[in-house]
């Protein structure tokens, strides 16, 4: 009898929130590969003709879906170890008894709180041509967003600017959290600073490290509003990445199955490489003494 | 005494902080450059040199961007959605989570499992899906579309945060509750919650600034201009008027104010929520 009444509240704080969740999460996950093998109408009265695999097909013949996924592959390539070394430079730096500790992680973590849709208009007026910022420090003259490798490093040089206060927020705090004790010992074997960091906080971080670097990678694959405002996968589609250029397919052009197909790769794109990057971290290093 | 002679401590303290403040002047450089455009006539904004310090500093961009450009309204938008959104999604996801930390139920672990997938997928994969939904919702075009989608997408990664502080609760203080005869729900509301006020401020940070910058979907449902929140009028603003550059960054110091001011207030919530090491900002 008790057990029952139990049950009975459970479901009752559970059920406001879950079916909201289930309404506006779970029953659109389930939609989404549906969408993707159909040539959907959205007019209304139209029906929807099915393609089976037709639209995951022609991405795989779209030479645009390929450019934007090496797009897409670039600024996850650059963005993640750019993001691992300096956010955790700067924790190293920061993880010491010194004065304005606080203030500066304040002042590096602020572009993280600040919205995605303010620091792109921001870089884009930095990066212009004539009269930005960028090109009169440097003395160039250089059409930053004119092309696709320069625009590509725009849009880089953002988010590692935008993220290195999110790792190394993260990093602190493990690097805090190593034992004091471990740190002393090397230091009464002799140990130099580098070779210290090397062989105590580097192994007790190791799961931290991980942690980040998965997330950014997952984070970069999914670039979508820097470009957006940026370069709008311009010029010529020469700097589309996988998000914006769904983007277009489906509320520019209207075809919703297409979109659906590519965000759907991409998301299984990101499966596959979190999978991988697990496997990869968990095997242990044989260098790490 | 030269600074060589320093003892060795002091001398890597300052180096440390050499470095640390040339990092810093990175970090920071933007937004000092966007603050004097916002404070610059148009007729300056592209002027070669350009001034870090405008020697005709003006208010007019922030008077134009806030009266005339209506930005005032969309400042409006913007807080009526994310108060909203923060309050039915903290108060939603503290329920469910009292559930999971609490109660023996059937289903549990398949409910939990299904939270979890929730956070893993990607937002933009749901983001057709969602539109069609929010369609035959007739939710397009509406401040309730935000409202009820941000709220949906807020539940599973606050749940996920809170059940792991209510479970920290000790067991003895509810059962103290209990013998009072006490219901689930008083327990809930007079014990867990007032208990629970950092993680709950932890959670209603995350979340509402989540809903004050998100742009996509708000990009995606809403046409007309009298709905627009702030990130979406920030950029379509620009995309009309593309030299325009002291309003738009008047703006955008408007929009950016209160994220600034959340944050100072409350850094110790933000450092402590990002720890637990499951937000990404």
């Amino acid at each position: 009898m008790r057990r029952r009444r139990e049950t009975l509240w459970a479901y009752a704080f559970l059920a406001p929130g879950f079916l909201l969740f289930a309404l506006v999460i779970l029953y659109p996950i389930a939609r989404a590969f549906q969408i993707s093998l159909y040539n959907w109408s959205i007019a209304p009265g139209q029906a929807s003709t099915w393609l089976g695999l037709h639209n995951y097909n022609r991405a795989l013949h779209d030479p645009i879906f390929w450019r934007a996924l090496v797009n897409t592959a670039f600024y996850m390539a650059v963005t993640t170890p750019v993001q691992v070394v300096l956010g955790l430079a700067v924790a190293v730096l920061l993880d010491a008894r010194m004065p304005a500790r606080g203030l500066f992680r304040a002042l590096y973590y602020l572009p993280v709180v600040t919205s995605w849709v303010v620091v792109s208009l921001l870089f884009r007026y930095l990066f212009m041509t004539d009269g930005g910022l960028v090109n009169w420090l440097t003395g160039q003259h250089v059409d930053w967003l004119g092309s696709r490798w320069t625009a590509m490093t725009v849009v880089s040089i953002l988010g590692v600017w935008k993220g290195i206060g999110w790792s190394m927020v993260i990093f602190l705090a493990a690097l805090q959290g190593v034992p004091q004790e471990l740190k002393e010992a090397a230091m009464v074997d002799g140990a130099r600073p580098w070779a210290r960091f090397r062989a105590v906080s580097l192994p007790a971080i190791r799961p931290v490290v991980a942690f980040v670097t998965v997330m950014l990678v997952i984070g970069g694959f999914n670039v979508f509003t820097s470009i957006f405002l940026i370069t709008n996968g311009g010029p010529l589609d020469e700097t589309q990445v996988l998000l914006t250029y769904m983007y277009r397919q489906a509320f520019t052009f209207l075809d919703f199955g297409y979109g659906a197909a590519l965000s759907f790769m991409l998301t299984l794109i990101v499966f596959a490489m979190s999978l991988a990057q697990l496997r990869l971290f968990r095997r242990p290093s044989g260098r790490t003494a | 005494m030269s600074a060589y002679v320093l003892p060795r401590r002091q001398r890597v303290v300052a180096l440390r902080l050499v470095l640390l403040t040339a990092g810093a002047v990175v970090m920071v450089l933007p937004f000092a450059w966007m603050l004097s455009t916002s404070f610059k006539p148009d007729s300056l904004v592209l002027q070669v040199p350009p001034q870090l310090l405008p020697h005709h500093a003006t208010t007019a961009n922030y008077t134009g961007a806030w009266t005339s450009n209506e930005f005032g309204r969309y400042f409006l938008n913007s807080v009526i959605v994310a108060v909203l959104t923060t309050v039915s999604a903290v108060f939603l996801s503290a329920m469910m989570a009292y559930a999971f930390a609490r109660f023996v139920f059937p289903g549990r672990t398949l409910l939990f499992g299904l939270l979890l997938i929730g956070l893993m997928v990607p937002t933009m994969m749901l983001l057709i899906p969602q539109f069609l939904l929010a369609k035959n919702l007739l939710l397009l075009n509406s401040i309730w579309g935000l409202v009820v989608f941000y709220t949906g997408g807020n539940l599973a990664l606050n749940t996920f945060l809170l059940r792991s502080f209510f479970a920290d609760i000790p067991h003895e203080l509810e059962e103290a509750m209990v013998v009072d005869g006490a219901g689930p729900w008083k327990r809930f509301w007079r014990l867990i919650l007032p208990l629970s006020r950092p993680a709950l401020a932890t959670v209603a940070i995350f979340t509402f600034l989540g809903s004050w910058d998100e742009f996509v979907w708000a990009l995606t449902i809403i046409n007309d201009p009298s709905k627009r929140t702030l990130p979406i009028a920030i950029a379509l603003f620009q995309g009309q008027h593309a030299t325009s550059w002291g309003l738009v960054f008047a703006a955008s110091a408007i929009a950016v104010a209160p994220v600034i001011l959340v944050f100072a207030v409350f850094q110790r919530q933000f450092v402590s929520g990002l720890a637990t090491g499951a937000v990404k900002g």
